[in-house]
This record gives structure tokens, C-alpha cells and sequence, in this order.
């Protein structure tokens, strides 16, 4: 019998993504930019993070029929965000047979203490995360992909690497712990022991695990991967730059070649205005995305 | 002690570490493949599961399209790999290949596969996986799922719609090291 909807079959979606880049698109010309560029995914959006900071109000699951579109334009997979805990948008895009659901702090929460239960879905979800108790809770709770957040929409790296390396530190640090000691972390880390015992054990999340927010060239996405990211998404950095394909397959060749200087330094060179970005330490509290999530 | 053989993984994007943490279980020398120079001496190629056209755009970039052409031991082919090595790609196995046949991924699905030559079933793991519509003559079918083929042999070429990686089981890759040797028994 054949069965669907397994952790194997949800996980193993991620793990054909790895090396790879997930663009952010919002429409489906943009969408067959990605492909052409040699996106391994396109994530199918209204607004590109950066619009969502600048028009502010509610940003909510995409348009059916935008996200349709997009789905007949291209054969890669096409993600879709859902806001943290709208469990009936995700029920929406599960219906149109989305490939991936991102549970998004990029969009508006729609629960301010609860995730979405996606154990009940067939359909994958990706989650975001700032630490790796924020990490462990979202897989406790389904997730079959992780990406650590950066800042969306502002062009600045800096905060995806203040998370990547909170992840993959603390992932370090378990694994230097004694085995007595990991009850007492599960409670620090607010998260499941059976969960922090087997990150212990195997130094890694037990789910693929990518990078997002904030990256713009290829530079920043050879960083991430360094760093030990299996892979990166790409929003705003790809269409608000001045040349869109050109940066798009540059970041893809650097995404595969990221520890091969002659090739960074060959793909980085001539790709025109990368997006004008905003500095993430000058954004007031109020206005910072990677802080929502539970 | 004979040394093991020296494999290829290609490894532009996709499941290319899980290949090669089963063949180095499986005692292989393994080699990442990003450049044409790295397949100087290789034994013998896998081509993972990943995106199929990253893949082809990367290879096209990077002069990989030809020289696998020109490549003359034994390659195992899975999902993307499949459908790289089919009629409409590289062309170097004789069968037509329907991509994301099943479905997209809430179609994606495990089953248990009968083998041929084996008692025991092996798990199948099939992610938006390509669908085999026609098979030349030379193909030789060693594992059906719903009447239809999943795992071909044809030559120095074995390939598979699903993810032997994805799983504990090493029998697939067994198979391959199996042509892998009775291969290089040939060339030597």
C-alpha cells in the first residue's frame, strides 16, 4: 500500500532542495525567472518582504488565484506563506495542492501564543527560527524544514548570521554536554527532550535546515551555506536589485560553489545595483519580523 | 586488501550527501563532483535527487553535459538523476520519463517494491517523483510499482524513480557497486 503524507515523504521534499535557492516571487514571469535562473523552488507571494515593510497593514496568505498562476508557470516546487498559527489558510494551500507551506513571520501572526498542529496536514511546513529551542519546538509541532530568520526585507545579512550561528552553536555546545545534564537543557530550551537528546547524539537538526532574510548577493549566500546552511532563500534581494536573472543565477552558482573563491569572485562581479537594503540596527523593536514566533 | 572503488556523486545540488554516506558505508572512496576534472579516474557516478533543471543549467555552465556524455563507467540515476540520463537529457538510457508524473508533493508516497531476484521488498520513497512512460528494448525492469517500472537496468546504467538513499536499505547501491566491478573487470 502506497502511503502518503509520511515524515520521510514531507522531510524528503527538503532534502532534494539542499545546495539549492528558494526565490521569493510574486507573479509568474517572475516566477519563470526563477526557474530559468535555476531556483530549485519559488516561494509564490503577494509582496516581497521589503513592500510588506513599506506599505505596513495586515500582509495575509497570498490570492489563490495569483498563487494558481504561478503553479502552472513553472515545474519546480511552489511554497506559499501562511501567518503564524492560521491553520485555515493553511488548509486553503493545502487544498490547492501548494508544495511547501511556510508558516511566516514575515507575514501578520494570527495567533500570538500558538503554532499551526502540522502533523495534521499532508502538505510539508517550513518554520522559522531565531535559536535552537525555537527550532525544536517548531519540529516538535511538525515542521519537516527549518530556516533560521534573518531580518526580511532589509538587505542585511547580519542578522541570519546572528542566528545561524545561535543554531548551529548551540547545536555545538549540546553535543559537549553530559548526558545527565540534556534534562535540565530541554527545560532551558523549552523544547522536547526526546528532541534535544537526538541533536545531542547526531550534531545536527533532524530536518534540513536553511537560511533566510537578508541575503542580496552571492556573497551572502556562499556566507550561509559556510556557515552550515543546506541551503538559502532568497525575498526581496533577487527582484528589487537592478538585474534580476543575472542576480539570480549568480546566486545560484554561488549557492553550489560555495567554497570556491575563483568561482564567487567571477559570479560576483558586474551584477549591477543589488537592492539598497536598510541597516537592521537602525529598525525600531517594534518594527523587527524574526522576533514573532513562539 | 584490494582498495574499494573511487565514486563520483555529482553534487551541484540535492541528496548528494545521503548518497555518499551509503556508499562510504559501503566502503567507496567518494568524490563531490562540481567540475568536469573531478571525474578523472572515477569508477563509477551517482546522480542524485535534486531539482532536475538546476541541474541541467549547472552542468550546461560548467561543460559537465558533455563530458557525461563522454563518461564511460557505470552511472546510478535517481529521480532527477533519472531524468537526466533519459531521451529528452543526456539521452544515455533508452526511456521517456513523464516529470512529477505522480503529482505534485502531496501526491508523494512510500511503498513496499518487490525486487527482482529478492524475497525480501524494498522501501520505495517517491517524492514528486518522475514517472517511466516507455522503455526501449535493452531495459531491463527490476522493480515495478503499480504495473509500472522503477528501477531499470540498462548496462552500465542503473536507475531508479524513487530514493534509495532516503533509507537504511543499501541493496540499490549494492546493485550499482555489483556493475560497478563487473565493469572495471572489463576495462582492466
Amino acid at each position: 500500500m502506497a502511503e502518503l503524507g509520511t515524515m520521510r515523504v514531507k522531510s524528503g521534499l527538503a532534502e532534494m532542495l539542499k545546495g539549492g535557492v528558494i526565490m521569493d516571487v510574486v507573479n509568474a514571469e517572475h516566477a519563470r525567472t526563477a526557474e530559468d535562473a535555476g531556483a530549485v523552488a519559488v516561494m509564490a507571494l503577494e509582496r516581497v518582504p521589503a513592500d510588506i515593510r513599506r506599505d505596513g497593514g495586515v500582509a495575509r496568505m497570498s490570492d489563490p488565484e495569483m498563487i494558481r498562476e504561478i503553479q502552472e508557470a513553472v515545474t519546480i516546487p511552489v511554497m506559499a506563506k501562511v501567518r503564524i498559527g492560521h491553520f485555515v489558510e493553511a488548509q486553503i494551500l493545502q487544498e490547492l495542492e501548494i508544495d511547501y507551506i511556510d508558516e511566516s513571520e514575515v507575514l501578520t501572526p494570527a495567533d500570538t501564543a500558538h503554532h499551526v498542529d502540522k502533523w495534521k496536514f499532508t502538505v510539508p511546513f517550513v518554520c522559522g527560527c531565531t535559536n535552537l529551542g525555537e527550532a525544536l519546538r517548531r519540529i516538535a509541532e511538525g515542521a519537516a524544514m527549518i530556516r533560521t530568520k534573518g531580518e526580511a526585507g532589509t538587505g542585511d545579512v547580519v542578522n541570519a548570521v546572528t542566528h545561524m550561528r545561535a543554531v548551529f552553536g548551540g547545536i555545538r555546545r549540546l553535543g559537549a554536554l553530559d548526558p545527565d545534564e540534556l534534562y535540565t537543557e530541554a527545560k532551558n530550551l523549552q523544547a522536547p527532550y526526546e528532541l534535544v537528546r537526538w541533536v545531542a547524539e547526531n550534531g545536527r537538526l533532524p530536518v534540513v535546515t536553511f537560511t533566510a532574510g537578508g541575503i542580496a548577493t552571492p556573497a551572502d549566500a556562499a556566507l550561509c551555506m559556510q556557515l552550515g546552511a543546506d541551503g538559502v532563500f532568497v525575498g526581496s534581494g533577487i527582484f528589487k536589485s537592478g538585474d534580476p536573472s543575472r542576480r539570480a543565477k549568480a546566486i545560484v552558482e554561488a549557492t553550489t560553489h560555495f567554497n570556491d573563491p575563483e568561482v564567487l569572485a567571477r559570479v560576483s562581479a558586474g551584477l549591477g545595483e543589488p537592492m539598497v537594503g536598510i541597516s537592521a540596527s537602525t529598525l525600531d523593536p517594534s518594527q523587527l519580523l524574526e522576533t514573532r514566533g513562539w | 586488501m584490494n582498495e574499494g572503488p573511487r565514486i563520483g556523486v555529482l553534487a551541484l545540488q540535492g541528496n548528494f550527501r545521503e548518497h555518499a554516506a551509503m556508499l562510504r558505508r559501503l566502503g567507496v572512496d567518494v568524490v563531490e563532483v562540481r567540475k568536469v576534472e573531478q571525474l578523472e579516474g572515477l569508477d563509477g557516478l551517482v546522480i542524485p535527487g535534486g531539482e532536475s533543471t538546476t541541474f541541467m543549467r549547472l552542468m550546461r555552465l560548467y561543460g559537465l553535459e558533455e563530458a557525461l556524455r563522454s563518461f564511460d563507467a557505470p552511472i546510478l540515476g535517481t529521480c532527477a538523476g533519472l531524468i537526466v540520463l533519459d531521451r529528452d537529457h543526456l539521452d544515455l538510457v533508452d526511456v521517456s520519463v513523464e516529470r512529477n508524473g505522480y503529482g505534485r508533493q502531496v501526491a508523494s508516497f512510500e511503498a513496499d517494491l518487490d525486487l527482482e531476484g529478492d524475497a525480501v521488498p524494498l522501501r520505495g520513497v517517491f517524492i514528486r517523483a518522475p514517472r517511466v512512460r516507455d522503455a526501449g528494448p535493452h531495459v531491463e525492469v527490476l522493480a515495478e510499482h503499480g504495473g509500472e517500472p522503477v528501477l531499470l537496468r540498462q548496462g552500465r546504467f542503473l536507475v531508479a524513480s524513487f530514493h534509495p538513499e532516503l533509507t537504511d536499505d543499501t541493496r540499490v547501491h549494492e546493485r550499482f557497486l555489483d556493475l560497478v566491478r563487473e565493469e572495471t573487470g572489463v576495462r582492466a
